[in-house]
């Protein structure tokens, strides 16, 4: 690697942008939650805005990163980024697994009338009969079935998995400066990846047409919806990643010794996968 | 590492931006601390004013200045602009300007990202303080935003979320700057059990900042998919359960109070082996204590809702391991004492000011403890007693700590000495009104006066004018903390390399103001360079 120098730019003119960016976005979001006309508009203003700072700012460190600017030191900063960054979202995802479980272990037995909760059991709701799942005592939402573990989510959970498989087939032509069978693995990757979500996107569908499961049915309703959701969109976030590093690849960015880049995309795709299977077995199947 | 952190800068010698751009796009540790910090002192303003409409409000029984829907949102305002803007921002910024120079980097690991983290914080405040302005008012339900309470307010509630998030963002990519900083930046022989221990405790604060901040996020998340898209996390007809949110919040919540207060930890165990001319006591032994307070921290948040209901046993477990948090923290405080124990101390501002806090911040630690017992709590919960606990560790336990930070290291900073003279005066005339303003509070709490009501029992009355003119008075004494440093950026005696006598560290070996860009070289850690503290002399 390049300069025996850490690599540190003189200015930074993204950041404002993207500040900016997220301000007017955000600012949309909530005129938009609130009815309020001009929140569409500025939702969308924000987000171009933000999108064109990920296009520069990325485009410029990769132009410092072909252009031999950083070192080893520089290299191991990015690492530290993106493994922090990536601990961050296990935690944020660990929120929404905690609501999962301290529903199912306590709130709804309580609910039901199990330990602390005989009161509230008695008084509001003694007909509640603590089950899972439940869309509560209130039926919230209306009747509706689940998607059961053993079918199409078994079958997404094989796709995954099989990325995680074609990613580190594609790893190894990198590591073998291979181009061919590289961009090839990539794209199997990629191709994976959308079959994953296509398969979601119609068993959203499916829940809400047929099976009566939306966001608001009860409890059950908002830890399905959310955590699948929420984790549908980090598979969208890698998907773009190992489309745009799937395109680097064609470029011929990475060497054998030098892809951080590519490994950072990897890592994000690993994260995404093991993170579906703690909902495959706690969501769907347990 | 020997060639690995000599720096690069695309502008050397000159062309540095000047005016707004300057600040604007700048990548330099140097020049984004200070922003954090001159931020951070608006914001103390700005949440300060807040306070005093509380306590204005609050001299006399019934109502007077303020209707009880603005009180509220005072209360509410109040600890979010104080917590997130004010305490969090000021502790990034002396992380910035401080943790390179200690530990020989060059800059921060991440310089632009670190451009972004700054820059976030003014939109995201200009966002919170905007719902001050709306038809309906700013959110008033509380900083903790409990449900239901949080979600029959008004139009704010979308916005305050998504400022949270946006500060929660800043936040994280400070605290893997800092990490990234720490683990990979340091000059060749600074191993980390040499490290000051400021930069320690940051080290771990950042670790608790990403393990805890997209907890925040995933809780007010919730909240606004409850409010507007018809989940039911926090709604029992649906399954959900209010208490839910407690739990994620203060998932987050407690980690949050040791992010407020070990950096403080940091500088106070800096200062004090200075003005003590003497290395600090047991310096691994601190070390352990901040990563203890740090895993406990994890483990104690129910304490915060004994009084919402829970099963006995998850009781006792959260008393218990609360309890044990006193062990960790007794060690510091016993290793701060012995590191004076027979030095040649002297009483500079900053040692005044990390001895206030030493001794208030006890207060603080030890009202904690009779918070911590389940039955006493169930008492104290909500009264004015966890007020004036909180105060203390919180202001004159982490904001103290601040003040020592700004006198101790401002000579470094701008080159110039302070005014010592209106710094003694600004330490004395805090440490008495602060005392005014917050000791009253233990005992209207144990009388059993609500907190979070404009309004209150007649025989509240005399310790809420003492406490009211405490507050005024120590509030308005703060104006002189802006003059003092402002006449000290403006010019001042000549600082030393060293300025003070006793000081140890590589922040010390670099001339007085720092260079805008210090250890393009990265020095050469040895034992005999004092940043190791007790295997000095």
């Amino acid at each position: 690697m390049g300069q025996s120098s850490y690599f540190v730019p003189a200015t930074a003119k993204w950041p404002i942008v993207g500040t900016v960016g997220m301000f007017i976005m955000m600012i949309g979001a909530a005129n938009w939650l609130n009815a309020g006309p001009t929140g569409p508009w500025l939702f969308a203003i924000g987000g171009a805005i933000v999108i064109a700072m990920v296009f520069g700012w990325f485009g410029d460190v990769i132009r410092e990163s072909r252009a031999n600017l950083y070192n080893s030191a520089v290299d191991a900063s990015f690492r530290q980024g993106m493994i922090w960054f990536i601990f961050s979202e296990v935690m944020f995802f660990a929120a929404f697994f905690g609501a999962l479980f301290y529903a199912r272990i306590l709130a709804v037995p309580w609910l039901g009338g199990e330990g602390t909760g005989a009161m509230t059991h008695e008084l509001l709701w003694p007909g509640f009969e603590a089950a899972w799942p439940t869309h509560g005592p209130a039926e919230l939402g209306g009747d509706f079935q689940t998607i059961p573990g053993f079918g199409l989510p078994l079958i997404n959970t094989l796709i995954l998995l099989t990325s995680g498989v074609t990613l580190t087939i594609a790893h190894w032509a990198l590591k073998k400066e291979q181009r061919g069978p590289l961009v090839f693995w990539m794209f199997v990757t990629i191709l994976l990846a959308c079959l994953f979500l296509s398969i979601q996107s119609y068993e959203y569908v499916h829940a809400y047409r047929d099976l009566g499961l939306t966001l608001g049915s009860g409890i059950y309703g908002s830890t399905f919806f959310m955590l699948t959701g929420f984790h549908g969109v980090h598979v969208v976030i890698g998907t773009i990643m190992l489309i745009v590093i799937a395109i680097r690849c064609m470029m011929g960015h990475f060497s054998k010794k030098n892809h951080f880049g590519w490994e950072a995309a990897a890592w994000y795709w690993h994260f995404v996968d093991v993170v579906w299977l703690g909902l495959f077995i706690f969501v769907y199947v347990v | 590492m020997s060639n690995t952190t000599t720096a690069h800068h695309d502008d050397h010698h000159g062309e540095h931006p000047t005016g707004l751009a300057r600040w604007v796009f700048s990548t330099n540790h140097k020049e984004i601390g200070t922003l954090y910090l001159v931020f951070s002192l608006a914001m103390f303003l700005v949440g300060g004013a807040m306070a005093l409409v509380i306590r204005a409000e609050l001299f006399a029984p019934g109502l007077q200045l303020v209707n009880p829907e603005f009180f509220n949102q005072m209360t509410t305002m109040h600890a979010l602009v104080m917590i997130f803007g004010a305490v969090m921002p000021a502790f990034v910024g002396l992380a910035n300007w401080m943790v390179p120079m200690m530990i020989g980097a060059p800059d921060m690991a991440l310089p632009r990202m670190n451009n972004w983290s700054f820059w976030i914080l003014p939109f995201a405040f200009t966002m919170l303080l905007a719902t001050l302005f709306m038809p309906s008012g700013a959110p008033a339900a509380g900083w903790t935003l409990y449900p239901p309470l949080s979600l029959q307010g008004g139009n704010s509630l979308a916005f305050v979320i998504l400022a949270i998030h946006l500060m929660g963002i800043s936040s994280i990519m400070g605290a893997i700057n800092i990490i990234a900083t720490i683990l990979n930046m340091r000059a060749p022989g600074m191993t980390l059990l040499r490290m000051p221990l400021f930069v320690w405790t940051w080290l771990i604060t950042a670790f608790l900042l990403i393990a805890v901040m997209p907890v925040l996020a995933g809780a007010v998340t919730m909240l606004l998919t409850d409010r507007f898209f018809g989940t039911s996390f926090f709604n029992a007809a649906g399954g959900g359960d209010p208490v839910l949110y407690q739990h994620i919040f203060w998932f987050f919540g407690h980690p949050e109070v040791y992010i407020l207060i070990l950096p403080a930890f940091g500088i106070v165990s800096e200062i004090i082996p200075t003005f003590s001319r003497k290395p600090l006591f047991g310096y691994t032994s601190m070390v352990y204590a901040t990563a203890s307070i740090a895993f406990l921290s994890f483990i104690v948040w129910a304490h915060h809702m004994f009084t919402v209901g829970m099963p006995l046993g998850a009781m006792l477990f959260f008393m218990y391991a609360t309890m044990v948090i006193a062990v960790p923290t007794g060690v510091k405080i016993f290793n701060w004492i012995a590191t004076m124990w027979r030095g040649s101390m002297t009483f500079e501002t900053p040692m005044l000011f990390a001895l206030g806090f030493v001794v208030l911040f006890t207060i603080g630690g030890l009202s904690g403890v009779m918070l911590a017992i389940v039955p006493a709590n169930f008492q104290y919960h909500d009264t004015y007693f966890v007020v004036a606990h909180f105060h203390y560790v919180l202001v004159t336990g982490a904001v103290f700590a601040i003040m020592a930070a700004v006198y101790y290291w401002l000579p470094k900073w701008t080159g110039h000495m302070y005014d010592e003279k209106l710094g003694k005066i600004h330490f004395w005339w805090s440490t008495i009104w602060v005392n005014v303003l917050f000791f009253p509070q233990h005992y209207l709490g144990l009388a059993g006066m609500p907190r979070r009501i404009p309004d209150y029992a007649v025989q509240f009355t005399e310790f809420n004018m003492i406490s009211s003119i405490g507050g005024f008075m120590y509030g308005f004494g703060q104006l002189l903390f802006v003059y003092i440093i402002w006449k000290c950026v403006r010019g001042g005696e000549k600082a030393t390399a060293q300025v003070w006598e006793g000081a140890r560290g590589l922040e010390w070996t670099v001339p007085s103001p720092a260079p805008l860009h210090t250890f393009d070289t990265p020095p050469l850690v040895e034992d005999n360079v004092a940043v190791h503290r007790d295997r000095l002399t």
